[in-house]
This record gives C-alpha cells, structure tokens and sequence, in this order.
C-alpha cells in the first residue's frame, strides 16, 4: 500500500466507523452471548467426556502410544508423510519453522490495498488449502490406530532352532508391541509406515549389535530403550533377537 | 487530544429537570441518595486515578457499521484462556509436580476424591481444546477479512505470538498428569523439538532439564505452564487488545463507505 492507499482506506475507515455502534453496550452484548456459549460448551464437554486418567507413566515398562494431543496429530503425521529419512529434520521442525515464519511475516510481503476474500484469490486458495491439509493430517493421525500387536510367525529359521529361541522370538515380539516401536515403524503390516524405516527385513540390513546400539542410543525423534532407565536386560535382548530374525 | 466518546445513556434515563412546580427543597429519595452515593464513590477513585478517561476511550468507542458474529472468536478466545486460568488455580491447589509418583497420585486424587475435581479437570482439559480451536477460527477471520494489513500488522504479529504461546501451553500441560500416554508423548515430542533447526538441541535440553528425561523435567514443565507462559499470554492480550482498541475493528470488506447524505447534498 503505498501512502494515497493508507490515507484513502483510513478515510473510508473513519466513516464506516462514525456510522456504527458504541463498542459497549451492543458489541459487548453479542460477546457476552458467545462467552456463555463457549462456557456452555466447555461445562457439556467436561460432564459427558469427563476426564480420563491413564495407567501411571513408567520408564521401564512400555506399554504406550507415542499419542500427542489431536491437535498436534498434523505435526506427527507430517513426519510420516515426508519420508524419507534425511527429510525428517526438514518435516518435523523445518516444515513448521517456515510455516511459522511465513505467518509471521504475512503482512509485511502481502501488502496489497485489497481486502476482500474473493478479490485475494491468491490468498484465499493458500488460506483454504492450508486448512484442508491440516484437517486431512489431523483425520489421518486420528485414524492412526494405538498400534499394540503384531502379529508376525516365528519364520522357519527360527522354529529349527528350537523351543528357547522360539520362546525369545515371541517375547520379544510383545515387547516391541507393547512398547510403542509401531508408533513410528512398520513390521510386516502392523504399525505406521515413518517416521522411523521399516523394520520387515531389519536383521538384513543391519547385524544385531547394530541393533542394539539403536535401541540404546538411538538418533532423534526415536527415544532409547537401553541404559538404566530402559527395557531390562531380558526383554532388551529378547527385542534384539526378534529384529534380527527378522530376514 | 480527540475528543473522548460519551457514554451511550439512552435518552428515558438521562436524568431529568424537576418538573416546573415542584419544590426545589424536596428532600431526597433513598434511591436518589444511593445514586448519588454511588457517584461520589467513582468520583473519587477518578479524583485519584484518572481512569474514566481509559475507559471512556475503551468502552464507548464505536465499531464499525457490519460488525457480525465472527468479530466475536476474538473474545471468546479470551473467555476460554479465562476459563483455563480459573479452573488452572483450583487444580494447582492438588497438584503436586513431583516425579516420583506424587504426581500421578495428586491427579488421581482430584479425579476420583476431590469434591468435583473430575468436573475441574475435564473443564481444564476440553477447554485446552476449545481454545486452541477458537484461536485458529480467530486467526481465519482475521486472516480471510484481510485484517492483518494496514495498519493492524503488528496485531497479527501478537497474535502469532499469542498462537504459539497457547500451543506451548497444551505441550506442556499434556505431561503433567504423568499417565503413560503424556510422558511419552511428551519424550517423542521433546526429541522432536531437537531435531529443530539451530535451536533445536538447546531447546529440547531446556525443556528437559539436561540432556535426559528426569525429575526436574516434570517441575519445569510444571512452572513453564502455571507461571512463564499464562503470564506471558495475559501481557500478549494486554497488548493485543490495547491495539483493537486504539486500531478499531476492521469493517468487513465487502463494505464500501457511503458518504453521510448531507455531504452530498453539500457537494452539488
Ligand atoms: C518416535 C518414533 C520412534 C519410536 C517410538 C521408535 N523408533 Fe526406532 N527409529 C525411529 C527413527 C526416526 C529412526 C531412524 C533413525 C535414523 O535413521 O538414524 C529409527 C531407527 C530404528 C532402527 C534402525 C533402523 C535402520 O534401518 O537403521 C531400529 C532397529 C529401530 N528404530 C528399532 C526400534 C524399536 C525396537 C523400537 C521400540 C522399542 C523403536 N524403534 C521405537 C523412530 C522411532
Ligand atoms: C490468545 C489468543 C487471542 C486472543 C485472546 C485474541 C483476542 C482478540 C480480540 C478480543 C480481538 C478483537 C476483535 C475480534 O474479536 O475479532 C482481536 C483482534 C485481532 N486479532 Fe486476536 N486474539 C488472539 C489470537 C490471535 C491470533 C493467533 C491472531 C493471528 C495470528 C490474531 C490476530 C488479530 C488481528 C489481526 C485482530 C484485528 C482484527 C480486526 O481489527 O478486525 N489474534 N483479537
């Protein structure tokens, strides 16, 4: 806007504003009405969903979903559409940090005279997409199901080993059920695919002391599972066994 | 100086001239007395303070022609932060931001045996959601209106501020209750944070109090979201509102002025 645009719209501004009503009583009237709605609402939400209390948080032993808040859903589920692993910084705090810049920033690079909706097309298409995203991750992250099972057989290699190997696999198997690993994994056709790889043929890839050295000092967002705080001892090992038999 | 606006007294209750014939020595009504009482009370408090010009200048300024129902999430907004600072006090006296268990306890203890207390939390915690909704209703309105131009820029850019304040306020109030789901939610988070950009690491250090999850983690979270950040909000919509008023809400902009009709009688 350069300066005739600003003196022109304080102008026009000024008249609209002389021609209207005082602030107190009729504005305040209609925000008073809105309060008592929003309270409403607030003391309906309160009595029928109440306000739930989960099992006491435990760093040992893991049964848990990695599950924020919903309206942080849009975040978490951008990690797991921007995939590939060496994009995650960028989706997790780079997505957002230049979201966060560029609405900072708004009106200082759309300074165009022009407010109406439908006289902004540019504007209004970004406004309305940005909303459908965030509602669409928000749909996706709520539908993202507590994954807490696996279902994976114990594959031949295994079986031929015998009953104590047998027994470790499924041990370690529930464990990593359990303990969130599917929140950002995919094993098989149990849990999410990201923002963590794939771990279907994870003891192809990589040896069982390289597992082990992830589950203990594992590389951001993934938290470790190993050291005092972590899974005991025979879990721990089970959990690696199972991965590696994973080909 | 502008002149201050005058207060809005529907003209039935401006006080009246005794009608002609009446005694001027009447005496007075316990009505008129306490009126009268009342005024004197203000005037006094003016006397010391100077306010009624403030608020004069806040209350009976005027909104523009078309001012409809979206000109309200702002408020409601606000009311909803009010509603979380309520409740928040009453379960502040319970808590207890204690690790080892006493956490937990305390929120257990509000949830099943303090009078009501499942009442309070549930009000504290879907009004965390029905505030961060209406922000970003607010946000939308200001944003399709076009409200955030000249010469509203810096209110949009409080508002930002304001934006990220109320989500830092959720992050940290969701481990507080110290369940399973909020303290790993709370660890995934946290590590999200350090995979940031620059800052990242020394934020999610912050956060936790040092490089590991531990007992101070649940205390900072704790004063973060009962003293810096509620604080920090409150001043945020001081300023913020301050700006509306000395700003005025946008008309919508659909409206085009038309010149008052003796202007243009005065034109030809
Ligand atoms: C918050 C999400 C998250 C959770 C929960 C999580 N991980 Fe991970 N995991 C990741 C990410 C992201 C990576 C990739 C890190 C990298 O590339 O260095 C990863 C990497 C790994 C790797 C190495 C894969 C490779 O190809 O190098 C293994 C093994 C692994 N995770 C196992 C587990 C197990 C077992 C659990 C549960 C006990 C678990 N993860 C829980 C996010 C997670
Ligand atoms: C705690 C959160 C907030 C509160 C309590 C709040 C409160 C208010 C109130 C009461 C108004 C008066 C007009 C109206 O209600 O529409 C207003 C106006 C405004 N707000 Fe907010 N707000 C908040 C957050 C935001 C956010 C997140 C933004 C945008 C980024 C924003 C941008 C604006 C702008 C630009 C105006 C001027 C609108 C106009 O003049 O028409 N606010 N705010």
């Amino acid at each position: 806007m350069n300066q005739r645009e600003k003196e022109e719209y304080l102008r026009e501004y000024s008249i609209l504003k002389s021609q209207g009503k005082p602030f107190f009583p009729y504005a305040v009237a209609k925000d008073g009405l809105m309060g008592c709605l929003v309270i409403a609402i607030i003391i309906a939400l309160s009595i029928v969903l109440g306000a739930e209390l989960g099992p006491k948080a435990n760093a040992a032993t893991t049964t848990y979903t990695p599950r924020p808040e919903w309206y942080f859903f849009f975040l978490f589920e951008l990690l797991r559409v921007i995939k590939p692993p060496n994009f995650v910084g960028l989706a997790t705090i780079g997505v957002p940090t230049l979201a966060m810049i560029l609405l900072f920033l708004l009106p200082f690079y759309d300074r165009g005279p022009e407010r109406h909706p439908l006289r902004r097309p540019v504007a209004t298409l970004t406004g309305i997409f940005v909303i459908c995203a965030m509602a669409y991750l928000t749909y996706l992250g709520a539908n993202a199901g507590p994954p807490t099972e696996n279902d994976i057989p114990a594959p031949a290699a295994v079986l031929a080993q015998g009953k104590p190997a047998v027994s470790e696999f499924y041990l370690g198997r529930s464990v990593v059920a359990q303990s969130g690993c599917e929140a950002c994994h995919l094993i098989g056709s149990n849990g999410n695919n990201g923002p963590g790889p794939e771990l279907t043929k994870i003891g192809d890839r990589i040896p069982p002391q390289a597992i082990a050295r992830t589950l203990v000092n594992p590389t951001e967002p993934m938290p470790s599972y190993g050291g005092s705080g972590g899974l005991p001892a025979k879990q721990f090992s089970a959990v690696v066994a199972f991965l590696s038999d994973l080909k | 100086m502008p002149k201050l606006p005058a207060v809005p007294i529907p003209p039935r209750f401006l006080p009246q001239p005794p009608p002609p014939g009446t005694q001027r020595g009447r005496p007075r009504t316990p009505l008129e007395k306490g009126a009268e009482a009342g005024k004197s009370a203000v005037d006094w408090i003016d006397e010391r303070t100077s306010l009624s010009g403030g608020v004069r200048w806040a209350l009976f300024r005027k909104v523009p022609k078309g001012t409809n129902w979206f000109y309200t999430l702002g408020s409601a907004t606000m009311i909803a932060f009010l509603n979380q600072a309520v409740t928040g006090v009453f379960l502040a006296m319970y808590y207890r931001p204690d690790a080892g268990g006493g956490a937990y306890e305390s929120v257990r203890y509000i949830t099943n045996d303090v009078f009501l207390g499942q009442f309070v939390r549930g009000m504290h915690k879907w009004g965390s959601s029905v505030m961060v909704i209406l922000v970003f209703l607010h946000m939308g309105r200001t944003f399709f209106f076009g409200a955030y131009k000249y010469p509203r820029e810096l209110n949009w850019v409080i508002g930002v501020v304001l934006l990220i304040l109320t989500m830092t306020m959720s992050f940290t109030g969701y481990l507080l209750p110290f369940d399973q789901r909020s303290y790993w939610a709370t660890i995934v988070g946290v590590n999200i944070n350090g995979t940031g950009p620059l800052l990242g690491p020394y934020l999610s250090d912050f956060l936790r109090g040092g490089p590991e999850f531990s007992a101070t983690t649940l205390s900072r979270f704790y004063s973060i979201h009962m003293l810096l950040v509620p604080g920090a909000i409150a001043a945020m919509i001081g300023a913020h509102l301050y700006l509306v008023a000395k700003l005025g809400t946008t008309a919508p902009p659909w409206l085009r002025a038309k010149p008052e009709p003796e202007l243009v009688e005065e034109q030809l």
